[in-house]
């Protein structure tokens, strides 16, 4: 291996991309947009429920309770229904997704000191919404009740409530870190799925194979300008994230880096790996989506938990190289863990991107001959 | 004109399929995508993994550990001896959540004072623990209650609760909460989206890469021939894809089709329109095949996420939510999830299919005018 071939490469490679100026900027745009998307647009909280109202009671307790689900932030009244049809109408169209049936005996139930029913109907199409608006229901009548019964009856138990890590649970603070690895699995494999189709495709690969350079040299030399992009696409990501959105950063900033490193030779190998392997561009382009960003987005951890799928797929999640480095970046940004608590991930992620890095190597060759 | 299409459609599907990896590929996503986001795609939060800590050591304690881990919510993997070993396994993310009761909580009850234990999530997945300390409320609320009223066998009628409130949830359409349910659904909408976005933009972009659009453009054909020609074997694909995947959630993942499959066809052809609008315009602004891979990506992205289908859109700053009303997704989703789960017909669902008829006439008109400028 010669260092002054894989600097040719690696100077071709890199004019190439100078002289495809509106891809270098979508490489430095695809981050920072994924981040502000994540970072201002959305949030996996749950409030502002369009609720309607079908009070048949129509008592001052019966206001009362209403005025507490609305007070809550998590419920917003969009209107108040005087019959059943039209509450089917209401989440039929999706214009409401809960609705609060307050029956007409309500107030005179509670007065008499009886159990008053309460009916509190969801929209499941969206099961995770229904989940938790059902949760804050249960809480807020939970808390009218005991506020109505007075001291009659205390709590026995009293549960003291603590979150580590992320006491606010703020959405943002776990999704972050885990979106910048999944970022940089995908830019990737976005980056270099065509590098080697693309001069199969335009005939450029008969010139580089009468060159006196070697496999390993021409990957690498493909290899080194992408892994200067991603790089920098790391610093970026990370600058945004500390200071623009104030995630806290805990751990070393350098082990940050040195472990992102690591991670992006894996990535750009599997990206080179697949162009080798697909040999046109049509057909790298659509596998390097299937195999980089769906298993980055939905099978690493980052929004899903990893324990709560099926065996098998957690099987399968043990070789998404995402999965191990979404648990580092989260780590690191949020526990502040050290390289002895990442060892395991650490060496899964060198296996991996050596391993890609030798079967690119191989198949390549095969096709030279 | 029809027998000039025709040979285009014949021609690129050739040219589409000569790669034989090409028709595996054309199967392989959408059924990736349903067993993906059918199965792994689940916001349920059970089994949540959980150590307990026990000082107390009475029947008090022993009791409610077990109720916990009979709830199907918890699983019990540690019982610990130290609070340090709680920090150790939280740090290392063997367990999400830790229950400690401490000495004296047993008597406690009995003497009928405020007896405390205490709870401890993770909290970097916030969406868990949300949940996780939402379920553990409800079990120690259930175990204080029995707790109020003892004395009472489990022969005679439980005593209601004095002037309290007795809920009632009912979730309607979906009424187990299954997230496989909401997201299959889902599935159609996005390999449609990304596999004809994806093929329209890079098939026009390789007849320039590659120089073969000079030979078109010296044959007979018309502009509006070669868009048709050039979007119809996508079309034909996106609607393969669109019944493969509902023949799978209707056998394989037991998806009710409670609405008519015919205005699953018709909304499928509209939104078809705004996606191979979308894809012939990325072909307009690309030279090469990796810049239309990235602006395809570049517009995917933020489309699927501010579709409405995992985060809400009444949560988004406003300027954002007026931006999703330009989103094809948003409105096919709703129809999508309206026909599946809730039997919409079109008197319901027609506000989302008109908007979405507008946009994708829109998107195929500008970008059609700006295709025929750059072949002229």
């Amino acid at each position: 291996m010669k260092l002054l071939r894989i600097k040719a490469v690696a100077k071709k490679e890199l004019l190439q991309i100078w002289r495809d100026p509106l891809s270098l900027a979508m490489a430095f745009l695809m981050p920072v947009m994924l981040l502000f998307i994540f970072g201002y647009a959305i949030t996996l909280d749950v409030n502002r429920i369009r609720t309607i109202v079908y009070d048949l009671d129509k008592s001052s307790l019966s206001r009362e309770l209403i005025d507490k689900f609305s007070a809550s932030g998590y419920f917003i009244v969009v209107d108040h229904v005087t019959g059943q049809k039209e509450i089917d109408r209401y989440l039929d169209s999706g214009k409401a997704l809960a609705a609060i049936s307050i029956p007409s005996d309500f107030s005179e139930k509670i007065r008499s000191g009886r159990n008053a029913p309460l009916q509190v109907i969801v929209d499941g199409s969206d099961s995770n919404t229904a989940t938790i608006a059902l949760g804050y229901a249960s809480a807020i009548s939970e808390i009218f009740s005991q506020r109505l019964e007075g001291n009659r009856i205390t709590p026995v138990i009293d549960p003291r409530l603590r979150v580590w890590y992320n006491p606010e649970l703020k959405s943002r603070n776990f999704i972050i870190p885990g979106l910048i690895a999944v970022i940089m699995a995908v830019i990737a494999a976005l980056l270099t799925s065509l590098t080697v189709a693309r001069e199969w495709e335009r005939g450029t690969m008969e010139q580089l194979i009468a060159t006196p350079i070697k496999t390993p040299e021409l990957i690498l030399g493909k290899l080194l300008p992408y892994f200067m992009i991603g790089f920098i696409d790391v610093i970026l990501s990370v600058l945004l994230a500390a200071f623009l959105f104030g995630v806290p950063l805990k751990g070393s900033v350098f082990l940050l880096m040195a472990l992102s490193g690591v991670f992006l030779f894996g990535g750009l190998s599997l990206g080179i790996l697949i162009s080798i392997v697909a040999k046109s561009q049509l057909v790298a382009s659509q596998v390097s989506m299937v195999a980089t960003f769906l298993p980055a987005f939905l099978l690493s951890g980052f929004m899903y938990a990893i324990s709560n799928m099926p065996e098998a797929l957690q099987v399968i999640s043990y070789v998404i190289p995402a999965r191990y480095f979404v648990t580092i970046l989260k780590g690191i940004f949020l526990k502040g863990s050290t390289l002895s608590l990442l060892v395991t991930e650490t060496t899964l992620l060198i296996v991996f991107g050596l391993l890609v890095f030798g079967l690119a190597n191989r198949k390549f060759k095969k096709r030279i001959a | 004109m029809f027998e000039r299409i025709r040979r285009v459609v014949i021609k690129e599907f050739i040219q589409l399929f000569r790669d034989r990896r090409m028709k595996a590929i054309v199967f392989v996503i959408p059924l990736l995508q349903l067993v993906v986001f059918g199965y792994a795609v689940t916001t349920d939060v059970n089994d949540i993994r959980t150590a307990i800590y026990d000082l107390d050591r009475s029947a008090e304690s022993r009791e409610l550990f077990n109720r916990l881990g009979a709830s199907g919510y918890f699983s019990i993997r540690h019982s610990v001896e130290s609070p340090a070993e709680i920090r150790e396994l939280l740090d290392r993310g063997t367990i999400t959540a830790a229950i400690q009761i401490n000495q004296g909580f047993s008597a406690d009850i009995k003497r009928k004072q405020q007896a405390e234990i205490q709870v401890l999530v993770d909290g970097t997945d916030s969406n868990t623990a949300t949940v996780a300390l939402d379920y553990v409320n409800r079990i120690i609320l259930k175990y204080a209650k029995d707790l109020g009223t003892p004395g009472i066998s489990a022969h005679s009628s439980p005593m209601p609760v004095q002037g309290g409130i007795g809920l009632n949830t009912l979730a309607w359409y979906n009424p187990e909460l299954k997230s496989k349910n909401y997201n299959v659904p889902g599935v159609i909408a996005f390999v449609i989206m990304l596999t004809c976005l994806l093929l329209t933009s890079m098939a026009v972009v390789r007849e320039r890469e590659i120089g073969t659009m000079e030979q078109l453009m010296v044959t007979p054909l018309r502009p509006v021939e070669l868009i048709l020609g050039k979007t119809i074997p996508f079309a034909m694909i996106g609607f393969f894809d669109m019944l493969l995947v509902t023949g799978a959630a209707y056998l394989k993942f037991d998806i009710p089709m409670k609405g008519s499959f015919a205005l699953l066809i018709a909304s499928t052809a509209i939104y078809l329109l705004s996606v191979l609008g979308m894809g012939l315009f990325i072909s307009t602004i690309s030279k090469t095949q990796q810049q239309a891979l990235m602006a395809t990506f570049l517009f995917y992205v933020p489309a699927v996420l501010l579709s409405g289908f995992m985060f809400p859109i009444e949560n988004m700053p406003e300027v954002i939510q007026y931006g999703t009303y330009l989103n094809p997704l948003r409105y096919f989703l709703v129809i999508i999830r309206g026909i599946f789960l809730k039997g919409n017909g079109i008197g319901i669902l027609w506000p989302q299919a008109l908007s979405l008829l507008v946009i994708g006439l829109a998107v195929i008109t500008i970008s059609s005018l700006r295709f025929k400028k750059r072949m002229g």
